[in-house]
C-alpha cells in the first residue's frame, strides 16, 4: 500500500495542495516495516523501504500493521477512520518533529488515506 | 430580483458580557418555543444553517444560533490585543444565560455541540429552571487530552490549517463532501488562539464528571445525541455521561461525526426532529 502512495497522491491536486511548501523527508512503520517518504513541493518524490543504517527523517508515524489494514479499508469503522482517531485510541505514534507534523496535518492525513481509493 | 433568500435573518445585538460590552452576530428564523443554538469549538453559527432553514423547525421553534465574542461576525472586546482568549465554565454559562435573557428568550431550549454539549451539562446543573429542555450533540461530561492544543496556536503552524485538519477528522467519512468542507472551511476561518481557547474549557477546565450526577431531569429534560465516528466525545462518552444522570435519554447517530448539524444536514434533522417533536408535546 505504501509503495503506491506516489501515485495516488501526486495526481490529486485535491491533497498536493497542502502540501506544496514541504520539502522534508518522514517515516512510517507498518508493524516493523519502515518506509521513508521523501516530498518535493507537495508530491511524494520517493519511497524507500527499509531498514534503514543512520538515515535522517523529520518525522516518524508508526502503528500495527493491523491498525493500518483497518485504516485503509474503503469504509473504515469509527475510531479507524482518521489519524487523530489511532491517536485517541493508543494505535499511532508520532515521533520527532511534531510542529512539522501538525504544520502539514491535513497533507498527512490524506496522503496517508490515500490506500483507501485501492481498497476493494 | 430573481435569487433565492433564506428565511434566516442576520443581526448585531449589543450587551454587556464580563462587564464590557460586546457587538454580538445572531441568526435567526422561525416562530415559537426559543431554540438557541451553540456552535463548536473554534467555528461559529454557520453550523447550524440547515436547522434555522428547515421549516419542520421553523414551524414551531423561534432558532437563534450567535457567534461567541471573537468567533464568526462577533468581534472580540476592544483591548484584545492585550490577552489571551480562554474560555472556561463560568464565562461560558454566563454567556449563554447573558444571550437567551438579552434576546428576550423565555425559558428556551438549548442545543450546543463539543463545547456547546458539554456547557448544556453545566446549565442543567445550574439553570434548569430556566430552560424548557437541553440537548447535548457530542456530549462528554470531560475528554482526556490525546493531542496539544498548542500547536493550533503557533507563529511556525498555519493555525487556520491545522484547526480545519482537526476537525476534519473528526467527521464521518461517509457524510457528504461538499459539507464536510463547509465545515472544514468554517474552522480555517477561525482567529489565532480562538480554537486552541475554547478548548482550555474542553480539555481542562470544563471537568464535569463529579457532578453530573446532581443533574434533575425531572426539571428540565435532557437529551443527547452522538454521532457515532466521533472519536473526540465519543458515544462511548456520552453513554458514560448518561449512565450518571437519571432520565437523560441517549441517541447514537448512525454513520454522522463530530459536527452532525454541518457535515450532514439531511441526517441530523431526521434526528433533531423527533426530539424537538417530543420536546414540544411533553414540556411547557
Amino acid at each position: 500500500m505504501i509503495e503506491r502512495i506516489p501515485e495516488l497522491v501526486n495526481d490529486d491536486f485535491a491533497i498536493v495542495r497542502w502540501g506544496r511548501t514541504m520539502n522534508e523527508s518522514f517515516m512510517v512503520e507498518v508493524g516493523d516495516t519502515q518506509y521513508l517518504l521523501t516530498v518535493r513541493e507537495g508530491r511524494v518524490e520517493s519511497v524507500a523501504r527499509g531498514p534503514f543504517v543512520m538515515r535522517p527523517w523529520r518525522f516518524a508515524v508508526r502503528a500495527r500493521r493491523e491498525a493500518w489494514e483497518k485504516f485503509w479499508e474503503k469504509r473504515p469503522a469509527p475510531g479507524w477512520h482518521d489519524l487523530f482517531a489511532l491517536l485517541r485510541r493508543g494505535d499511532v505514534a508520532f515521533e520527532g518533529d511534531q510542529r512539522m507534523l501538525v504544520a502539514y496535518l491535513m497533507y498527512l492525513k490524506l496522503l496517508l488515506a490515500a490506500p483507501r481509493k485501492l481498497a476493494p | 430580483m430573481s435569487a433565492r433568500l433564506e428565511p434566516v435573518i442576520g443581526r448585531y445585538a449589543h450587551l454587556e458580557l464580563g462587564g464590557r460590552p460586546h457587538r454580538l452576530y445572531f441568526e435567526e428564523a422561525g416562530q415559537g418555543i426559543p431554540l438557541l443554538c451553540l456552535h463548536t469549538a473554534g467555528s461559529d453559527a454557520r453550523q447550524y444553517r440547515a436547522v434555522l432553514n428547515d421549516p419542520e423547525v421553523t414551524r414551531s421553534y423561534r432558532v437563534v444560533a450567535f457567534d461567541m465574542p471573537w468567533h464568526g461576525k462577533s468581534s472580540p472586546p476592544a483591548g484584545w490585543e492585550r490577552e489571551d482568549y480562554r474560555l472556561d465554565t463560568a464565562a461560558y454559562t454566563d454567556l449563554v444565560m447573558t444571550v437567551a435573557r438579552e434576546l428576550g428568550l423565555a425559558r428556551p431550549v438549548v442545543m450546543g455541540c463539543s463545547i456547546g454539549g458539554r456547557i448544556v451539562l453545566n446549565l442543567a446543573l445550574e439553570h434548569a429552571r430556566s430552560l424548557r429542555a437541553l440537548i447535548g450533540l457530542q456530549s462528554a461530561a470531560y475528554v482526556e487530552r490525546y493531542y496539544d492544543a498548542a500547536w493550533l496556536n503557533h507563529a511556525e503552524v498555519h493555525g487556520g490549517q491545522a484547526s480545519g485538519a482537526i476537525a476534519y477528522g473528526l467527521m464521518s467519512p461517509m457524510s457528504p463532501e461538499a459539507q464536510r468542507w463547509e465545515t472544514v472551511w468554517h474552522y480555517m476561518q477561525g482567529g489565532p488562539g480562538v480554537f486552541s481557547g475554547d478548548l482550555f474549557f474542553y480539555q481542562v477546565d470544563g471537568d464535569l464528571r463529579d457532578r453530573i450526577g446532581a443533574i434533575d431531569t425531572s426539571v428540565c429534560p435532557l437529551y443527547l445525541l452522538t454521532g457515532e465516528y466521533d472519536y473526540s466525545a465519543s458515544p462511548q462518552d456520552t453513554e458514560a455521561a448518561a449512565a450518571r444522570i437519571r432520565g437523560a435519554k441517549v441517541t447514537i447517530m448512525n454513520g454522522l461525526g463530530h459536527f452532525p448539524m454541518s457535515e450532514n444536514p439531511d441526517a441530523f434533522l431526521g434526528y433533531l426532529r423527533p426530539v424537538l417533536e417530543e420536546i414540544r408535546t411533553t414540556t411547557n
